[in-house]
């Protein structure tokens, strides 16, 4: 009897380690695999309503309901990333959203506004846009494609901040309260890595807005270093 | 737990262990798709943002 009975938690006890181990797997592995595949489709929505002027926003809610009332709206391009590094951008910054690309914090200024075009997206995990964010030197580009027009962006700082400082993503990053006179950006990701303690918080500085008809990636894709 | 699950699979071994086999796949297909999103809400280390 007894016997029988520590067969049984035993059974139970490697169980649990194994639904454990999966959960990691499922975690480390299944969430970029998918999240991947639904942000390069939107990415490619996305770009064919750029170029021929249509409005894909129907389609990917049919696609994604998971958006709910969120647009995506723009592409986010790193060339420190890769030559193909391309990530949907959306509105608002919760989880869902977030499982779907890079987010943007609502109020906070729309891209090549003056004020600060603040996104956040995950480090590690669903698809990671951000997994190499501490990689980003100063003179970096940032692209954000929006229909209209394209904007640049060259990175100017970067700070490892604790999650409730929201001065960072303030229309003057860390001068909250200030009248914004630049046109900023600021990404958001997680810091460690697998980690939720910290945030990595990387800066940057609208050099240029290029009306989408002028537009060319070779022109802007360069990296240096 | 496991040795009662297998005398009360229908059909022989090789049977039995397909039959396992499936059920396996079947668990883990719930897990991925409904379960672990589900647990993964709440918790804390997928936060990226600031606020």
């Amino acid at each position: 009897m007894i016997r029988r009975a520590v067969g049984v938690v035993g059974e139970l006890l490697i169980t649990a380690g194994v639904l454990v181990l999966l959960f990691v797997a499922w975690q480390l592995w299944w969430t970029d695999v998918t999240s991947n595949r639904s942000q390069e489709q939107i990415v490619r929505a996305l770009d064919e309503g750029f170029a021929s002027g249509r409005d894909t926003g129907a389609a990917l809610h049919d696609a994604f309901p998971e958006l709910g009332e969120a647009d995506a709206f723009a592409v986010i391009r790193i060339p420190r990333f890769g030559a193909d590094f391309a990530r949907p951008v959306i509105e608002g910054v919760g989880r869902p959203v977030l499982a779907l690309g890079v987010g943007h914090y609502e109020g906070s200024a729309s891209p090549g506004a003056v004020g600060n075009f603040a996104v956040a997206g995950h480090r590690t995990t669903y698809g990671r846009p951000f997994h190499e964010i501490d990689t980003l030197r100063d003179g970096d580009r940032v692209i954000v494609e929006t229909a209209p027009t394209v904007y640049v962006y060259e990175i100017t700082g970067r700070e490892i901040v604790r999650p409730w400082q929201t001065e960072v993503i303030a229309p003057v990053p860390d001068s909250p309260g200030t009248k914004p006179t630049e046109r900023m950006i600021t990404m958001t990701s997680c810091h460690p890595k697998y980690s939720a303690t910290e945030r990595f918080v990387t800066h940057g500085r609208l050099v240029e807005a290029v009306p989408r008809a002028k537009w060319r990636l070779a022109d802007w894709s360069t990296v240096e270093g | 737990m496991y040795a009662a699950l297998w005398r009360f699979l229908p059909g022989p071994s090789w049977v039995r262990a397909l039959t396992c086999v499936v059920l396996v796949a079947v668990v883990v297909a719930v897990l991925f798709e409904w379960g672990f999103p589900a647990i993964a809400e709440v918790l804390p280390f997928n936060d990226n943002t600031v606020g």
